[in-house]
């Protein structure tokens, strides 16, 4: 049902300065799907999330949200993004949690209820640098909930964030989409993690390698095109 | 004494505010650099005999939309652009000031801040600006926020960026020459800034920052005036030195906390 497609990606090409970023991309992300977009560095797919945010313009190709043409779209509260922390200007500034969630213009009540549904009400006057990494994305993932996304972007989300934080932040994002029934994209060079998490994934590198369930697309061969031969994969378990 | 005084108070209310975003965004140098450009708007008063401060406010605004277009064309680097304007407006100001027969006393208060020079028009004019300033920002808060924490995000969000940016500058620009009859265009960055940071140390939110500079800014503003007075001190240069004795003493008293 055309209604249960959030974003309908149709050949896509973007060139920066002559060179291919992408080429004749098509994707479709559904309602409900837990999606991981992986690649090297450089492959392109922060490019395809900016694109699909509206932020670049593909020189070929159309996107569509929620059913409508992207130049059209303006309903831009229905899509939450959580930007990379690191290199984020905001972080030093003398700015509390609850500040961060409300400056997208949520309300005290939506503020209260998405600190909590990410674990951080008793955080929430604390100034945005005395916390973790981990807790800091998890803030920025409470001020995309402040304003009831139906369609959660995440680019490279756990740079910078150590290995227990990193678990517990994708336990988030598992409930997320599981109970609040949310659609999630997950940029990420890390493979293990986007085997691991995801429902599916898409392998970009300039073009889209493959797409489908992780164990269809976790093969050699798909591998051996995303990174090149000299590279070997472990995924754990 | 008195219009110096409510127009000092208006100041010393809007000049922090507009200065809490301008540190966060690493831009404090833009209310220097709008400074000299605001002294050419007074040379060109002084020189078509025009009222200065009604001079100032527009070719500072106009020179201020121009800085902000050029520092997101991207092809020149923010800070360069400001190197780029600081020396211009004194450049164009001193050709003009020589032009308009010389340095005087007047010029002099514009400098560095009089109190005996503020006019009755002046007091309205810097009053009801400064008020529309502060409506400005509180009406746009949560925007200037989000645009000064992380510009993309804010952009994905379906904020206009580019205006809120514009907004901002064209706003100091109008602070920066309110300011000049009472602090003085060559101080006027200080005054935006050092209150700002001393309010930084303490604070444990954006809008306690903002809260905090602004009774730092008064207090510094409203001693300096009485300096000014009983003293017979430059007003600005007054207000400047409160403000740094002010920020060595919270950071003395922090350090030792």
């Amino acid at each position: 049902m055309s209604e249960d497609i959030l974003v309908n990606i149709k050949n896509i090409s973007f060139n920066y300065n002559g060179q291919p970023v992408l080429s004749d991309i098509n994707l479709t992300i559904k309602r409900g799907e837990y999606l991981g977009i992986l690649g090297p560095n450089g492959s392109g797919k922060t490019t395809l999330l900016k694109i699909v945010l509206g932020v670049l313009k593909p020189q070929e190709g159309s996107v569509q949200l929620f059913g409508q043409d992207i130049a059209h779209f303006m309903d831009w509260k229905k899509i939450g993004y959580v930007p990379q922390r690191v290199g984020l200007n905001g972080i030093s500034f003398p700015i509390s949690v609850e500040e961060v969630v409300g400056m997208g213009g949520a309300d005290h009540k939506s503020i209260v209820e998405s600190l909590s549904q990410v674990g951080m009400t008793k955080h929430r006057t604390k100034l945005l640098r005395e916390l973790s990494g981990g807790q800091q994305q998890r803030v920025f993932i409470a001020r995309a909930l402040a304003m009831k996304p139906q369609l959660l972007i995440l680019d490279e989300p756990t740079v910078g964030v150590d290995v227990e934080s990193q678990t517990k932040f994708y336990h988030l994002l598992r409930n997320l989409n599981k109970n609040l029934k949310l659609t999630l994209v997950l940029v990420s060079h890390d493979i293990d993690v986007v085997a691991h998490e995801v429902s599916e994934i898409a392998c970009i590198n300039c073009k889209l390698v493959c797409h489908g369930k992780p164990k269809e697309v976790l093969r050699e061969d798909f591998m051996n095109k995303l990174y090149g031969k000299e590279l070997r994969f472990v995924v754990h378990n | 004494m008195i219009r110096a005084f409510l127009a000092g108070l208006m100041i010393a209310i809007i000049a922090p505010i507009i200065g809490n975003f301008l540190v966060v965004r690493r831009f404090s140098l833009i209310a220097d650099t709008l400074s000299h450009v605001a002294l050419s708007g007074v040379a060109i008063g002084l020189l078509f005999k025009a009222q200065p401060l009604l001079v100032t406010v527009i070719v500072t605004v106009l020179v201020s939309i121009v800085i902000e277009k050029l520092r997101t064309s991207k092809n020149i680097p923010g800070e360069a652009v400001l190197a780029m304007f600081l020396p211009g407006g004194l450049a164009l100001s001193i050709v003009l000031i020589s032009l308009a027969n010389g340095f005087n006393a007047n010029l002099f208060a514009y400098l560095f801040g009089s109190i005996t020079t503020v006019t009755d028009s002046d007091l309205w004019f810097t009053l009801g600006l400064g008020i529309i300033t502060l409506a400005t920002v509180v009406f746009f808060y949560k925007k200037l926020l989000f645009a000064a924490f992380d510009e993309e995000s804010a952009k994905i969000s379906g904020i206009p960026v580019g205006f809120v940016n514009l907004l901002l500058i064209v706003l100091t620009a109008i602070t920066v020459s309110l300011s000049m009859r009472v602090v003085g265009i060559l101080l006027i960055g200080a005054l935006m800034v050092i209150p700002v940071v001393t309010g930084m140390q303490l604070a444990r939110s954006f809008l306690q920052s903002i809260y905090y500079s602004l009774g730092f800014a008064l207090v510094a503003v409203i001693f300096g005036l009485f300096a000014s007075y009983y003293l017979n001190l430059p007003a600005g240069g007054a207000i400047v030195l409160l403000s740094l004795g002010i920020f060595g003493l919270v950071a003395l008293l922090k350090q030792n906390r």
